[in-house]
């Protein structure tokens, strides 16, 4: 591990606020998977074990809707599973900047998420990045795992959770965690592409496989579209 | 496959990956159609998630009903920049709403 000159008082202030901010609001929304995932039929400790032991919103948002629809658990697992992929990205981004060896390299994958990689990688110093790395991981942790707890104990006292809007709150949780990732033309074409196939695929295939169809007929246009237009640039 | 074999299979699953990123090396993704496929793979997931959680009812079939209006409030919400927990709780309460008002199921 390269040894890089300590961060300023400062600058860890900083820091370590970005991370409790970040796992704050992300803890909030861990209500809302909480209260999500014990009305789609799965127990609490079900319901714990995703928050624990995946650690990715998006997966076990994705885990859980699917079981909602009806579909089969090998479909759960595929769509959280692809949806997860971008975490090993992350992973290969964060490799260096954490210099990781042993058990803390397990314990840095496990935390490796859309939130700890954006305030990790920010920050303008090695030393910065890795704190913002492990304090923003380790803040959304403990803050995730603790109101999914209260959103499932909350989510079995509701009862009919389709009388509250549940049902749309987790479209709406796609919806959200979506609208960042559509900036450019080609993500909106690629997105109106997925959610239409899939929409004309509902009818057709059982539950949780119009998705991933939907998402691999999407990504493969635009992985020939792309092609296409950098063969042009080349040529 | 039980719910708890599907649980625990997507963890251990999510895990892997998140480990993979680690000991790959680094060229390794280097190929630039793999990184675009790679990259536009969350778009294509969540905007399908997200045409599905809209409409699709047991059946399965499609169906309007009043998570049409919770999600149409959520992008109302998304553009005037709300946060995260204000877009979901929008999307609760207007869907609740056009239920208890009767105007769709």
């Amino acid at each position: 591990m390269t040894t890089a000159p300590p961060l300023a008082p400062h600058r860890q202030r900083a820091v370590l606020r970005q991370a409790l901010v970040v796992g704050l609001a992300t803890g909030l929304y861990g209500v809302s998977f909480g209260a999500l995932s014990v009305a789609a039929g799965l127990d609490f400790w079900q319901t714990m074990a995703l928050s624990a032991l995946l650690f990715s919103g998006g997966s076990q948002f994705a885990f859980v809707g699917v079981v909602a629809a009806g579909g089969a658990g090998s479909a759960a697992v595929a769509t959280a599973t692809l949806l997860g992929i971008r975490n090993g990205l992350y992973g290969v981004q964060m490799a260096g900047p954490l210099g990781v060896r042993g058990v803390r390299r397990l314990a840095a994958a496990q935390l490796t998420i859309d939130e700890s990689t954006a305030v990790g990688i920010v920050q303008p110093e090695p030393s910065g990045r890795r704190l913002g790395f492990w304090a923003t991981g380790l803040a959304v942790f403990a803050c995730w795992n603790l109101m999914t707890a209260v959103g499932a104990l909350v989510g079995d006292a509701l009862g009919d959770t389709r009388r509250f809007g549940l049902d749309a709150m987790a479209a709406a949780a796609f919806l959200a965690l979506l609208w960042p990732r559509l900036r450019g033309g080609e993500p909106w074409a690629v997105a109106v592409l997925a959610a239409a196939v899939a929409i004309l695929c509902v009818p057709a295939l059982p539950a949780g496989l119009p998705v991933i169809t939907a998402a691999v007929v999407a990504v493969a246009v635009g992985t020939v579209r792309a092609g296409r237009a950098s063969g042009r640039t080349a040529s | 496959m039980t719910l708890w074999a599907a649980v625990l299979l997507a963890c251990g699953l999510a895990y892997a990956t998140k480990l993979a990123g680690y000991l790959v090396p680094p060229a390794w993704l280097a190929g630039r159609a793999t990184a675009r496929a790679l990259g536009l793979l969350p778009v294509a997931l969540l905007a399908a998630l997200v045409g599905v959680q809209t409409f699709a009812a047991p059946g399965p079939s499609l169906v309007l009903d009043a998570r049409v209006a919770g999600v149409a409030a959520a992008v109302v919400a998304l553009v005037l920049r709300a946060p995260f927990l204000v877009v979901l709780v929008v999307a609760a309460a207007v869907a609740a709403l056009v239920r208890a008002a009767g105007w769709a199921a």
